[in-house]
């Protein structure tokens, strides 16, 4: 152990002068890993800003809520069976609510009435479409995870009176109000004013499918009095404790069916979503944009380690004289494999520090740059593409060290 | 300047070889470089190998330094057989027994005098205090002690060929095996190259030089002649004609 310790010490030593002295063709063979590790560990940043953004929008969804609704949040290929259901109303909320009140030990703690419906806010002159509007009641700040940037949610006052008053979404407030505080500003929807009394802090997006920044939040009974037409209820019921999520299921479906009168033999007319069914759709999507992504930068890295190998071969070509030499002078096959496998290596470490301090940089630059655009630059990716560089070095330099050692000492002395 | 007269007493049997061959495969022909040689050489030896290309000379000394094994026959090593060695074990009698000198110098180009003469402690696993030591005094023996930190293109020929031999007897062999050391060398720094071993004869060093020149061949003190891979004679002392010697 301590011998081989020696050898690695000695080796390293003579990889390094080795590489100052051919220092353009050292600069030259590491600009393929410098590149290669710049390009997976961009990579690797934006899928990690992509998981990042996921959970934080998923986050949203709230692990312990439950959303009854007219459809279920997956792909379905029978659509028209569901088309046809009868509407989920607002008002299943209040008659839940009562018969969670008479369940002794339930799963469940409050049902809350939500109807949505898209339309565009306008504020002076400014205008953002395709707005989700929800109307609900006070208590849906419980089922939800959000923070406040400014200001504050609606009370149960001015939820049950129907206030013309709303939160908006970070994206909205930044479109409409740019250099101002939105803070009791009269923002026109369908006509109407509105004030604004908070705004939710930035959420982020995944893949901009759904987003909390372009959303207005209201009390319901103002909802209802200007936006009935096309919108669409959800009933989200939060449960007491996540890990009986299947049995709090199980209670609602119950529940639900009393609400809508279901005889025992009809099928459930309406569908209980959750946030683990939603991940679970997604999750597939995410990972195949995440390993064609790793895989294209992957190539990039291969050219890199290809570069390594070539000129590692070269390098025992060019030197077959000096490695008879080195036989001649007692070098084992050890020693030698040993001493170009850690020239490879010291080469693309050294490619995989400067990648990883440039893509480093870069990443600040996007940040600043960009600030919507995901990327997260984590010590576990410093780590793994340290352990990548190491394993590139390793792989691309076997096969020529391999060959180095196994040289016939005469052969090599009398190479020209 | 040749001082081939005195004749140190020698001392037990270090490479013993008997009736060995070595025959090479080159294409479809056999190429039978020895054909049965047998060899004695003594410690405190100044031994020269001659004979034309072609006669087995380079592949004696590969053979004698362990470089490479023979075909068939015997060989013994300080009383080891090296005949039957593998690499490994090959390279270690290498970095401790033998002291290699080639007619090319071959010093690591971008290496200080004292990296090159540390290599074969390196591979003996010496540490670093005790390896510079070591090597810095055997650059001094050889006369280079100004030179420690030279590379080998800011040194003359002759200078190359000392740090060479430096790196040959750091690890005090018990054998030097010098293949045309003044091959690539003037005559004037040939010769001095040769006091050089002449002397390193004196304090007890056992040399065995493989060269075509007869004037290099002189300072020996036994001279052996291969043709066609066949000892064709061994001599003590300096042999003026060999054309006109009987095969023995």
């Amino acid at each position: 152990m301590k011998r081989f310790l020696y050898e690695l010490s000695e080796s390293w030593k003579i990889a390094v002068a080795q590489m100052r002295s051919n220092l353009t063709r050292s600069t030259l063979t590491a600009l393929g890993v410098i590149i290669g590790i710049v390009a997976v560990t961009l990579m690797g940043t934006a899928i990690s800003g992509i998981q990042v953004g996921f959970d934080k929008s998923m986050s949203i969804f709230g692990e312990d809520v439950l959303y009854v609704g007219q459809w279920p949040w997956r792909q379905v290929n029978d659509w028209w069976n569901y088309r046809d259901r009868k509407k989920i109303k607002t008002e299943y909320a209040d008659a839940l609510n009562r018969m969670i009140a008479q369940t002794p030990n339930s799963n469940l703690i409050i049902a809350i009435p939500t109807s949505s419906v898209s339309r565009s806010v306008k504020y002076e002159g400014s205008e953002v479409n395709n707005v989700f509007i929800r109307g609900t009641v006070s208590d849906y700040i419980i089922t939800s995870t959000f923070d406040f940037k400014e200001g504050r949610f609606f009370n149960e006052l001015e939820s049950r009176g129907g206030s013309q008053v709303c939160v908006i979404g970070y994206d909205v407030a930044d479109a409409l109000f740019p250099s101002s505080s939105p803070i009791d500003k009269m923002v026109q929807m369908n006509g109407q004013p509105f004030k604004v009394i908070g705004v939710i802090s930035r959420q982020g997006s995944f893949l901009g499918l759904f987003s909390l920044d372009s959303i207005v939040v209201m009390p319901l009974p103002a909802f209802q009095k200007y936006f009935t037409s096309k919108s669409e209820a959800e009933i989200l019921v939060k449960v007491k404790d996540k890990t009986k999520l299947t049995e709090a299921k199980d209670e609602l479906g119950g529940l639900m069916r009393r609400v809508r009168g279901l005889p025992p033999e009809k099928k459930d007319d309406f569908s209980i979503n959750e946030q683990q069914a939603l991940k679970s759709t997604l999750d597939p999507i995410k990972n195949s944009i995440a390993m064609a992504g790793l895989f294209i930068t992957g190539l990039s890295l291969f050219v890199g380690a290809i570069g390594i190998m070539n000129i590692t071969f070269v390098s025992v070509k060019e030197r077959t004289k000096e490695i008879g030499t080195r036989k001649a002078l007692g070098a084992r096959r050890r020693t030698i494999l040993l001493q170009f496998l850690i020239e490879s290596t010291a080469l693309c470490l050294l490619g995989g520090l400067i990648g990883l301090t440039v893509a480093f940089l870069m990443c600040l630059l996007i940040g600043v740059a960009f600030p919507s655009f995901p990327v997260h630059f984590s010590m576990g990716l410093v780590i793994t593409s340290m352990i990548v560089s190491v394993l590139t070095g390793l792989v691309s330099g076997f096969a020529p060290a391999w060959s180095a050692s196994r040289l016939d000492p005469v052969t090599a002395l009398r190479y020209e | 300047m040749t001082t081939a007269n005195v004749v140190r007493p020698v001392g037990p049997i270090v490479i013993d070889i008997e009736n060995i061959t070595k025959d090479y495969v080159m294409g479809e022909e056999i190429v039978r470089a020895l054909r049965g040689v047998s060899l004695q050489i003594h410690t405190n030896e100044y031994i020269a190998v001659m004979g034309p290309s072609g006669s087995g000379k380079s592949t004696l000394m590969n053979m004698l330094g362990c470089l490479d094994t023979p075909t068939s026959g015997r060989y013994e090593f300080n009383g080891k057989n090296v005949a039957e060695m593998d690499d490994d074990e090959l390279a270690a009698i290498r970095n401790r027994e033998i002291g290699f000198v080639f007619q090319t110098f071959n010093l690591l180009p971008r290496s200080t005098s004292l990296r090159n003469v540390e290599l074969p402690l390196i591979y003996a696993g010496m540490d670093a205090e005790a390896r510079e030591e070591r090597a810095t005094q055997a650059l001094v023996d050889v006369g280079l002690g100004d030179r420690i930190h030279h590379k080998p293109n800011e040194l003359s020929g002759g200078q190359r060929q000392r740090v060479a031999i430096a790196r040959a007897l750091v690890n005090q062999p018990s054998i030097l095996l010098a293949d045309e050391p003044t091959g690539n060398l003037d005559s004037k720094t040939g010769e001095e190259i040769m006091a050089l071993l002449e002397d390193l004869y004196h304090r007890g060093n056992t040399i065995i030089l493989v060269t075509h020149e007869r004037d290099i061949a002189a300072h020996a003190r036994r001279t052996v002649h291969l043709r066609d891979g066949l000892i064709e004679s061994d001599e003590v002392g300096f042999v003026p004609d060999v054309e006109s010697m009987a095969v023995s």
